[in-house]
């Protein structure tokens, strides 16, 4: 299962107002470290279906996104919670290493 | 058990496993989890790497490495090594989610990592306008003042790559002269946007939630000053990532895995070490690539020898028998 994307004009429904943490992977093309942490976060999703929703914005796609929350190095992940950023990940890590920094989410 | 696991996914590991496995050997590499390929997966075009006259590339490079490795048999894992015990016939590497491995020899092609400037808001910074890699977020500095520390040729290809986002790019270094190859340094000293900054050394960085300067301190004169900056990156260098080794593989002074004369030989028979992680002073990814070689030659040959004694020997004949 691969993360879906979502734009600028469906940050604020499926990432704001949602009722479950998001966690957004920041990323782009042409960033390798990223494309090496997208699998590691695919599979954090799919055992942690019920509680945390991991989605992906493209930065070049969507730069107002990027400025907005101050993202100057990918990949960065933020979990969102009621709309606020509960968490702040940057640079790709270890499934464990992510794993550790999110348990607040996956308890 | 098997005949080889090599440590490390940058072109001394796939170089040595491109070997290992036309011999039949049947390598694992554990290529590290989310930096697989290496150094050169931060990179953009590599221009020196022989048999490419129009550059490569640097991912792509290393998509080719693994590639030529996987085709004669290579396994390629990516996961971490958390631990290894090498000091025994039988060596042990556990990794973070893939099991243990188990090999009569053991390549050690782990390279270096970063070098920090050892500063105290340098971790707090880190991705927050702090940055070690231009390709990956050079991006986000868009008609920005910035700075890119170090004068080597990563510090200069930093530094010209940065400038095609910046509005200036400053470059600042200890010495008053280059430690980078001619042709980096002439293709730094002809962009418009970029200025160097000589003889200083940055003392520390400013910045509540992203970097907005730093202090930098003369070498000369050991005067202050300080420079406003929207983005600071890191290219001072690397050191050989040795800790899963410290206690049972020697060092050199410099830090690099020590090896016996041009060999890849450590101190422990069947533990081989190739590529950034011996080699203190060139660091070239051809230069990493034949230490792989080299390498995977020596571990041929000792498991060979293991064969041969075990022929010798008929009570660890059936031990050796496993592995071949």
């Amino acid at each position: 299962m691969s993360a879906r994307s979502v734009s600028e004009s469906t940050f604020d429904a499926e990432v704001l107002q949602s009722a479950r943490p998001v966690l957004v992977d920041f990323w782009a093309e042409w960033c390798g470290p990223c494309r090496m942490v997208s699998p590691i976060l695919d599979q954090i999703a799919s055992e942690n279906v019920d509680k945390l929703d991991i989605v992906k914005v493209n930065v070049d796609e969507n730069p107002n996104l990027a400025m907005q929350y101050q993202i100057t190095s990918i990949p960065a992940m933020k979990v969102f919670k009621s709309g606020e950023v509960a968490q702040t990940i940057i640079g790709a890590k270890p499934k464990a290493a992510l794993e550790a920094d999110l348990a607040a989410f996956l308890a | 058990m098997r005949n080889v696991i090599i440590i490390g996914s940058g072109p001394a590991g796939y170089t040595a496993a491109i070997y290992a496995a036309r011999a039949n050997l049947n390598p694992v590499l554990l290529a590290s989890s989310v930096e697989a390929g290496g150094e050169l997966m931060n990179t953009t075009e590599v221009e020196n790497y022989p048999g490419f006259p129009e550059g490569i590339q640097g991912p792509e490079l290393m998509t080719k490495m693994q590639e030529q490795a996987e085709r004669f048999g290579t396994e390629v894992i990516l996961d971490d090594v958390t631990e290894v015990s090498l000091g025994g016939e039988v060596k042990t590497v556990k990794t973070g989610y893939s099991g243990d491995f188990e090999a009569a020899s053991v390549i050690v092609a782990t390279g270096s990592a970063y070098r920090k400037l050892g500063l105290a808001d340098e971790e707090r910074l880190s991705g927050r306008g702090i940055s070690w890699c231009a390709t990956c977020d050079g991006f986000f500095f868009k008609q920005k003042t910035i700075a890119v520390v170090g004068g080597g040729d990563s510090a200069m290809e930093e530094a010209t790559f940065l400038t095609r986002f910046a509005s200036k790019v400053y470059v600042i270094h200890r010495k008053d002269t280059l430690r980078a190859s001619k042709i980096m340094q002439d293709r730094a000293f002809a962009n418009d946007k970029i200025e160097f900054i000589w003889n200083s050394e940055v003392v520390g960085i400013s910045g509540e939630n992203a970097v907005d300067g730093v202090t930098l301190k003369s070498t000369v004169d050991g005067t202050e000053s300080h420079l406003e900056l929207g983005g600071l990156f890191i290219a001072i260098g690397n050191d050989p990532r040795t800790h899963l080794f410290h206690g049972q593989l020697e060092l050199t002074l410099d830090g690099t895995i020590a090896v016996d004369g041009r060999s890849s030989r450590t101190n422990l028979p069947g533990v081989f070490a190739a590529g950034d992680v011996i080699d203190p002073t060139y660091r070239q990814a051809v230069t990493a690539a034949a230490s792989g070689t080299v390498a995977a030659l020596d571990a041929e040959h000792y498991l060979a020898s293991l064969e041969q004694e075990a022929n010798h020997n008929p009570e660890i004949a059936s031990a050796v028998a496993a592995t071949v």
